[in-house]
């Protein structure tokens, strides 16, 4: 049996990600679909994600399936010692699909090869977090009306942030792209990712500050700069008033530029900028609800 | 000078009849080589040096297995930590043909990945990696995703 797991965004083809857009958009007109009805659904949170297991759950319920599931690591076997290898063995025999947060890289990977069901990765640790990056490209795909000519400004720390590096390589898979990175010294995008954009011709530009540069901007990608990333607490205090968004700076943007964020945020887009028509990220966070429903019908052939 | 020197060397590790004589492995290497081969579980007569002298390495080290002859999927295995590895298989004490190691394009089981939160690391796991780089080597790991480089390398 070939199934069609979701663990890397690289599983995807561009095929695949326009098929997801399509089914996201039919799922937006008619979120309620019983094409779960009689199906389990495991939802498996190793670490707490209160947005995302919601986002999935609710996901769920609207396509008509049953959950079962561990939303608190601390309640479950694993407190026990159990491995993870076991855990997805038996669920395997018990549900049609594995949804699954983990907090160690790779987990996700090895739980597909171990379950005979699908398998669908909602993050494991720093390494992967697909769904989000299809909503993220599902909000793009809204707002500006097309994937491909899109000028992106990625800001805050384009280091560790998996989700901008999940993006970037979504997003390549388009023509005519133009990205910006706009991050300190210390988080800086790593130079894989420049690597992968030079050998497909795509044109990218790096800054330092965050200036009226985000005047030719489609899209601000924004994502929070955190304090432990820091080696120098004092790199941190310098820098971290610096990628601030203010309602002020949006004034001579493009008309058609959003402002996207994954959420949590916390001071790196000031309130002010929520009353924006460009703030996007609230109204982001609800394309997951569609975008995941896609996800399942896609992955499990219901559509 | 250098000829005799050669001489002197082989003479150090005494000859087989039929087998695979590995050379040119770094001395410090020698056991992981014997270990990722399986030769610490195999009945044949092998006899080794280390500590050799090498205009190349250094110091190397030297393997001569009887009647034991390798697969190329099977030695290449050693080439992440011998890269520059020569075979000579010997048929009635005659070299009859000279290999090089290679790297492989995926390695298996025998790298530790360098990512303490890889799943790897912590739940007993098989390794596996695909080789993105040859040299300098760059091994993706199929779990995590994260690269360990030469600098990071850690045989199991």
């Amino acid at each position: 049996m070939n199934k069609k797991d979701l663990i890397s965004i690289t599983d995807y083809t561009k095929d695949d990600y326009l098929r997801i857009m399509d089914l996201a958009a039919e799922f937006e007109k008619n979120p309620n679909q019983d094409l779960l009805k009689g199906k389990v659904v495991a939802s498996l949170f190793f670490e707490p994600s209160t947005r995302t297991r919601l986002s999935f759950e609710t996901a769920i319920s609207r396509l008509g399936g049953r959950i079962i599931g561990i939303a608190d690591p601390g309640s479950s076997s694993v407190s026990k010692g159990e491995t993870l290898h076991d855990t997805i063995r038996m669920v395997s025999n018990y549900a049609d699909l594995i949804v699954m947060r983990h907090p160690l890289e790779g987990a996700a990977r090895y739980a597909a090869e171990v379950a005979s069901i699908p398998v669908i990765n909602a993050g494991d640790g720093a390494n992967q977090h697909p769904t989000q990056t299809l909503l993220d490209m599902y909000s793009i795909l809204k707002t500006q009306g097309r994937l491909d000519n899109i000028n992106i400004f990625m800001v805050g720390d384009l280091k560790y942030g998996r989700t901008v590096h999940s993006l970037l390589m979504a997003m390549s898979e388009f023509e005519n792209q133009i990205f910006n990175f706009i991050a300190p010294e210390e988080l800086l995008m790593p130079e894989e990712y420049k690597i992968h954009l030079r050998d497909k011709g795509i044109k990218y530009y790096e800054h330092r500050e965050f200036t009226d540069i985000i005047n030719a901007a489609d899209i601000i990608y924004m994502t929070r700069v955190q304090k432990e990333r820091f080696s120098d607490p004092i790199e941190y205090e310098k820098v971290k008033n610096v990628y601030i968004l203010r309602e002020k700076m949006l004034r001579n943007t493009k008309p058609n530029v959003r402002v996207l964020h994954p959420l949590p945020r916390v001071n790196e887009i000031h309130p002010d900028v929520d009353k924006s028509e460009k703030a996007y990220y609230f109204e982001q966070a609800l394309n997951g609800v569609f975008t995941r429903e896609a996800i399942i019908a896609h992955t499990l052939n219901l559509k | 000078m250098k000829d005799t020197n050669k001489k002197k060397l082989k003479l150090k590790v005494s000859a087989i009849k039929d087998g695979t004589v590995i050379d040119h492995i770094p001395a410090s290497n020698l056991f992981d080589v014997i270990t990722i081969l399986g030769l610490n579980k195999i009945e044949n007569q092998i006899t080794f040096g280390t500590n050799l002298e090498s205009e190349k390495l250094g110091s190397k080290a030297i393997i001569k297995v009887s009647d034991k002859f390798f697969a190329d999927d099977e030695i290449n295995k050693i080439a992440l930590i011998a890269p520059h590895a020569k075979l000579n298989i010997i048929n009635d004490y005659v070299v009859t043909e000279k290999k090089i190691v290679e790297i492989p394009d995926s390695v298996q089981g025998i790298v530790k990945c360098f990512n303490p939160k890889c799943i790897t690391n912590n739940e007993a796991i098989f390794t596996k990696f695909k080789v993105i780089n040859k040299s300098p080597l760059a091994l993706k790991c199929c779990y995590c995703e994260k690269i360990t480089d030469k600098e990071h390398l850690q045989i199991i």
